[in-house]
């Protein structure tokens, strides 16, 4: 039984690791359920809140002018409680949802866009080759 | 007495002052010290969870205490600095003399976006770009290069008009002057100038180019102005709200300061023209 629970554990990490190569993407390794709520986030029980929380993008993984770039939710809420994680050859790009749904990212702070793809696609114009700094 | 003045009108002697005093924060490293700060908190409020130095009515409050605290760090260097504002309804094209090489620099080269002229350049060899979001370490811009044009006059008046301070939610989807001069509803005042410079200035680090407190300073004399304009509005909320700053809660990092304590700037400084 604990064999079993282990080797289903193993072989989860495994596919998470060979998907995404980190464990903020664990959550895609697993049956589709309800978003997990991101820590300390307080989105959907806030009485300030703006009333709804916007639906979970899809995972994406694709190449976008020679740079790997990859989304999906997270299961820990990503960096401050983001909920959704998004990485550029690997690297860790902060990205953050605003209340009416749209997208921003720590490289283009102060332009909104309509999904975490998009967002991504934007850094990677922005970054012309650059690397990503990992998070602080 | 510090006069904060439209930097269209500093001599060359005022730039020179506020250029070196600049170039000394940098060297002593207190300079990197207040994009970390900007960093850390543009990458912490959120609109559902606290929110303090963006996207949340103590956006200007906030803003105007770290101003105080940065001019006060260029007047250690060299008393006779003030920090100048940027109308950028007026001087709106990348030939304004703001960005001329005794100044600010010009925009970066196009294939990497470097800012090569001016004492911001990475080859003058005094403004490392040190607390960054990736490998670049040089100063880099795109003045107006996504198309964009910087706000109107026009566009200000219609913000400046609005009689309400702020709304709930309190963050990036109200209603009210707050907001719409952040950027994040309506004709997008300070949001889109950020946008508008490009380079780091469209980041998180964006204090990494000194314009950001010649943009902000802007902004500071748009809240004074509209104070003006609506002597019978004031900040809001004024108590109770959890997540954001009400007119008498303690704002981080400071956490002595309350937006109260900001709401008249001439305490602090005046500018050069009535708001």
């Amino acid at each position: 039984m604990s064999q079993l629970s282990r080797r289903r554990a193993l072989g989860a990490s495994a596919t998470a690791l060979a998907g995404l190569a980190l464990t903020g993407f664990a959550r895609t390794a697993e049956p589709s359920g309800p978003p997990a709520a991101g820590h300390g986030n307080g989105e959907a029980h806030s009485p300030e809140g703006s009333g709804h929380t916007p639906a979970q993008p899809k995972p994406f993984d694709e190449s976008f002018k020679g740079r790997r770039i990859q989304g999906a939710p997270s299961h820990h809420g990503g960096h401050h409680g983001a909920g959704y994680s998004v990485r550029i050859d690997g690297e860790e790009l902060h990205v953050m949802q605003n209340a009416d749904g749209t997208w921003i990212s720590v490289i283009n702070h102060y332009e909104t866009f309509t999904s975490p793809r998009a967002v991504a696609r934007a850094a990677v114009v922005e970054l012309q080759g650059s690397q990503l700094e990992p998070l602080l | 007495m510090t006069v904060r003045k439209n930097q269209a009108n500093l001599t060359p002697a005022e730039k020179r002052r506020f250029v070196d005093a600049l170039l000394e924060l940098k060297r002593s490293g207190r300079y990197d010290t207040f994009v970390t700060t900007h960093n850390a908190f543009i990458m912490s409020d959120t609109d559902n969870g606290d929110r303090v130095g963006h996207r949340s009515p103590s956006f200007l409050p906030w803003h105007r205490r770290f101003l105080i605290q940065f001019e006060q760090a260029l007047q250690a260097v060299n008393p006779d600095v003030a920090l100048p504002y940027w109308d950028w309804t007026v001087d709106r094209s990348p030939t304004s003399s703001l960005w001329a090489a005794d100044f600010l620099g010009g925009t970066g080269r196009s294939r990497d976006g470097q800012v090569s002229d001016g004492a911001f350049a990475v080859t003058a060899g005094k403004w490392p770009v040190s607390v960054r979001v990736d490998g670049r370490g040089f100063l880099r811009r795109a003045l107006g290069s996504g198309g964009q044009q910087l706000p109107t006059r026009a566009e200000v008046d219609s913000v400046l008009a609005m009689p309400t301070y702020d709304t709930a939610p309190w963050n990036s989807a109200s209603d009210g002057f707050r907001n719409h001069l952040e950027g994040w509803r309506g004709l997008n005042l300070h949001n889109r100038v950020h946008v508008w410079v490009g380079g780091q200035m469209a980041t998180g680090v964006s204090p990494n180019d000194p314009v950001f407190w010649l943009h902000h300073a802007f902004i500071d004399r748009l809240w004074a102005q509209w104070q003006a304009r609506h002597p019978g509005s004031t900040y809001l909320p004024a108590a109770g709200t959890p997540n954001v700053v009400n007119l008498n809660d303690v704002m981080r990092p400071w956490n002595d300061v309350t937006p109260a304590d900001m709401l008249d700037h001439t305490r602090h400084y005046t500018y050069d023209t009535a708001a």
